[in-house]
């Protein structure tokens, strides 16, 4: 070995050790490195475990430093072996492999282990901590649909890994010491709120219960509390805090108290022995939360590299709860009453909003965000530089808009962190959208990995990313109603990772519990769209239409429009058409601007009678789904014709038949550029021309008037037929409900559009297509429930049992 | 004074949940709603342009007119919005045994005051 290069041996793999390692390695002097690692696995994320419990991510999609950074910076990474033990005159470590290894700097970046408490029966199967990658296996192994769990601890970790249980479906009670959840940040009224969030999810919580016992008989089958109460328990999940590993360093001689006492540079009672994160104990504190941990690192960085001078400087705590609708903010010092300090308070029992500032001398001292945390990221920049709040203290908690979007950026240093998690500064970001191109905030965290772990910087990130970045554009950010203060992207996010299957339930976990005319129907869209059948299909959250499959008309009544594929119809459906015209006594039959046939005026209760008797589909022209595919007549007559366009459109009406959509899709396809079908104003429509189709999207001829984008040009029929089929399941997905395809165009922009589903890679353009089919394959015509109704009073009247007597 | 007159009308089952159906008694239209833990009974036409109220969304404990979306109370039968003095005449329900039975006193004593 060379005699300048100096041997820097880390004991331990985890975030902390890993953080400091990258930011040593950014300095110029030369190490060679040896990382320890109890665990058999890469440095990964470990705040994103309650994510892969929860089944919103995999295990590989939380892995921060892959084998090929490890090889990349030379980097030796020793996973599985554990350090047993420090020679600190020999200046080598020994793991349990039986290796020594030398080292001339060491780094102890042990991190802590659940703290156990005293409680017995703990060693029974099925108890299990809930600390790494391989705890959350065995939980995920472990649990099941229906199994109690019980969760010991009503702090950020117990609370995360109770919504991981459930969603994966047991039946999961919270058990806490104290009267208040989370009560190192929150405050009783901000624990209620909580308490409340986590009940109406249906986790039940039970507050100032003291655990005693495991109970059975090697397993676990419930637990005791102090005062001789029981719960059933199938598993037990120990999440009641943490404990530094600091048994390693006390051995060694090393200055220890709970944690590894360190100073201001992360030194230890050694001089060249460091130690950093959740082992560290500075000042008599000891961190758990990522932010400080990986400024710890930075300190550590500098020290080691021979550029001794910056201090790790206590901070204000800041947690975040990573359970997806349940937002919790909080930092700083909390439990202020009125009277110690000025407290302010906002409070929406109904939305579940609970907010709370401290302030002291009119500078922010304290936050408690419930519900809504929206604004958590000026909170913290409040705190963090102690602004002087006297000239807002009408706006503390709500800012009247800002007349120069910018501002908020332009008055943060470059020096400033955005991202406490990974470390990220506002001067990086900046750099990063410059150097690397980077316009949107996905690119953002890809490269930058901002907003990556807790999401509380991401509002930052969107407002940097709008005033540096060229071409970024913001997605319109709405929320559905006053019911549900999410925006539609947030929602879809939340039920598919959430696994939420009911209408009544999103109301009830994330709203009013009420619902209104405007969420509901956007939420049964949802489910239908996400979960194809799979879904509790709740007829109460539909419009009137969609319970009985037809339109109701301004005296009550309902029009028919049975399906009439590309316009093309027969003389046993039409005599079909008028015998039921006459015997149903409909008020007028009228040949819609669809190619079709509109029966008007009949009785909800001849419905299901009418149907059979035409003897042909729903045409869905009461609902937001696939209404008709309007064609010319095409090669078979026309003597321009130049594309077989009724085959092609009663192909495309086929293909697409009883799906449901944002917004009602109108769709046309013309065999020749003459356009007779008018397929140019149409939300998808297929223009052929001498030996190929247009493909073109988002057009309009109603309220307003907007000629259609040119998606794509292919040779064959099928490719048409297969595009307009990737548009249709793309607009499905991500479009707003309510907003018709060319709104959703504009909105996004036909270039993105493009990129994102024919230009697509190949997978993507796949995945597109197998959702569809799946949703196809579920969807039946709506006029079927004529002879299976879904309730018994579905179209019937309800006749009373008995009449009143005078 | 008016004595009660409570009738049997149908079977608490044939009402889903935070739905509406239409009955019509002694002549009247009436749209009963399943709130999940009660039921409510209100005449089934809104003072805006006669709309079908049953066929409504219920929201909480109102109802919203298919037609142009006028909001009802299901328990005072007052118009929420648009705000106006407007009313649906309200009818008292109850369940017992599993049938919904309905309070018809009211609603002749409402007929006579229409009358007059």
């Amino acid at each position: 070995m060379q005699d300048d290069v100096t041997r820097l041996v880390v004991v331990g793999n985890g975030m902390a050790g890993i953080a400091c390692l990258e930011q040593i390695l950014k300095h110029a002097r030369p190490f060679s490195v040896h990382v320890f690692g109890d665990e058999p696995h890469v440095n990964y994320n470990r705040i994103l475990l309650s994510s892969v419990l929860a089944g919103e991510k995999s295990d590989s999609a939380i892995v921060l430093n892959d084998a090929g950074w490890y090889e990349r910076h030379g980097v030796i990474l020793r996973r599985g072996v554990r350090i047993d033990s420090i020679d600190l005159d020999a200046r080598t470590v020994s793991g349990s492999d039986g290796s020594a290894t030398g080292w001339d700097k060491l780094v102890l970046a042990t991190g802590s282990s659940a703290f156990l408490p005293p409680i017995e029966g703990l060693n029974k199967d099925g108890v299990f901590a809930f600390r790494n990658l391989d705890d959350t296996r065995a939980l995920l192994e472990r649990s099941r649909p229906g199994l109690p769990a019980v969760v010991i601890g009503g702090g950020l970790l117990g609370l995360e890994a109770a919504r991981g249980l459930q969603v994966q479906g047991c039946q999961v009670t919270v058990v806490h010491l104290m009267d208040t959840l989370m009560e190192r940040q929150l405050d009783s009224a901000g624990g209620r709120y909580l308490t409340d969030k986590m009940e109406r999810m249906g986790i039940r919580v039970l507050l100032g219960r003291q655990t005693r016992a495991v109970l059975g008989n090697g397993h676990a089958e419930g637990l005791r509390f102090a005062d001789g109460e029981t719960v059933e328990a199938g598993l037990v999940v120990v999440a009641a805090g943490i404990r530094p590993n600091a048994e390693l360093a006390r051995r060694a001689g090393l200055k220890v108290n709970r944690g590894v006492v360190v100073n201001d540079y992360m030194e230890t009672s050694h001089p060249d022995v460091f130690a950093v994160g959740e082992c560290v104990e500075h000042n008599g504190v000891y961190y758990g939360l990522v932010a400080p941990l990986l400024e710890q690192g930075k300190v550590l960085a500098a020290t080691i590299s021979g550029n001794r001078g910056p201090r790790f400087e206590a901070v204000a705590p800041a947690a975040t709860l990573k359970i997806m609708g349940v937002d919790v903010f909080s930092a700083g010092e909390t439990g202020a009453e009125p009277g110690e300090a000025d407290v302010i308070r906002y409070e929406d029992p109904s939305l579940g909003i609970y907010k709370k500032l401290v302030l002291r001398d009119s500078r922010l001292a304290g936050v408690i965000l419930v519900g809504d945390t929206s604004d958590s990221g000026r909170y913290a920049g409040w705190l963090r530089q102690q602004t002087d709040l006297s000239a807002q203290r009408r706006q503390l908690l709500f800012p009247p808009p800002s007349q120069d979007q910018g501002f908020d950026v332009a008055s943060i240093a470059d020096s400033e962190t955005v991202c406490g998690c990974m470390g990220v500064s506002k001067g990086s970001i900046i750099q990063a959208i410059h150097e690397k191109g980077v316009n949107t905030l996905a690119q953002l965290k890809e490269t930058t990995r901002a907003s990556t772990s807790c999401g509380s910087c991401t509002t930052m990130c969107r407002q940097i990313l709008q005033a540096v970045a060229p071409e970024f554009e913001d997605q319109v950010r709405r929320t559905i109603c006053k019911c549900l203060p999410f925006t539609e992207d947030r929602l879809r996010e939340m039920l598919r990772g959430q696994q939420i299957k009911s209408v009544q339930e999103v109301l009830d976990i994330y709203g009013n519990g009420a619902g209104c005319e405007v969420c509901k129907p956007a939420l049964s869209y949802m489910m239908d769209m996400l979960w194809c059948g799979g879904h509790d299909e709740d007829r109460s959250a539909r419009f009137i239409n969609d319970r009985v499959h037809a339109n109701i008309q301004r005296d009550g009544t309902f029009s028919v429009v049975p399906r009439m594929r590309g316009g093309v119809t027969s003389p046993g459906e039409l005599r079909r058409i008028a015998d039921a015209a006459d015997k149903y006594n409909v008020r007028m039959v009228k040949v819609t601007g669809s190619q079709r046939i509109d029966l008007l005026g009949v009785r909800k209760e001849d419905l299901p009678r009418i149907w059979a008797d035409i003897g042909m589909p729903s045409g869905q022209a009461y609902t937001k789904g696939t209404r008709m595919v309007k064609t010319c007549v095409g090669t078979d007559f026309c003597r321009f014709g130049t594309q077989n366009s009724i085959q092609a459109g009663i192909e495309l009406e086929r293909r697409l038949e009883n799906l449901f959509t944002p917004h009602k899709v109108k769709m046309g396809v013309v065999g020749c550029p003459r356009n007779c079908a008018e397929a140019t104003v149409k939300d998808i429509g297929l223009v052929g021309q001498e030996g190929s189709w247009q493909v073109v999207v988002g057009g309009a001829a109603g309220k307003s008037v907007r000629k259609a984008d040119l998606l794509v040009t292919v040779e064959t029929t099928e490719a048409a037929l297969e595009a307009a089929e990737i548009f249709f399941q793309y607009y499905r997905e991500n479009a707003n409900y309510l907003e018709r395809t060319y709104d959703f165009v504009e909105r996004l922009g036909i270039e993105k559009i493009r990129k994102e589903t024919v230009y697509a890679a190949e997978p993507a353009r796949r995945q597109l297509l197998s959702r569809l089919h799946k949703a196809k394959q579920y969807a039946r015509d709506a006029w079927l429930e004529g002879t299976q109704p879904v309730d018994p009073t579905q179209f019937i009247q309800i006749q009373p049992l008995e009449t009143a007597y005078r | 004074m008016t004595s009660h007159q409570w009738i049997r009308i149908t079977d608490a089952a044939n009402i889903p949940a935070r739905q509406g159906r239409a009955v019509t008694v002694s002549g009247r239209e009436l749209a009963i709603f399943n709130l999940g833990d009660r039921f409510v009974a209100i005449e089934n036409s809104c003072p805006h342009r006669g709309g079908p109220l049953c066929d409504g969304i219920v929201t909480g404990t109102s109802v919203v007119c298919p037609l142009h979306g006028w909001k009802v109370d299901l328990d005072s039968g007052a118009v929420e919005r648009p705000t106006l003095a407007d009313c649906v005449a309200t009818v008292p329900a109850r369940v017992e045994d599993g049938i919904i039975l309905l309070d018809v006193s009211a609603l002749a004593a409402q007929q006579r005051v229409t009358a007059a």
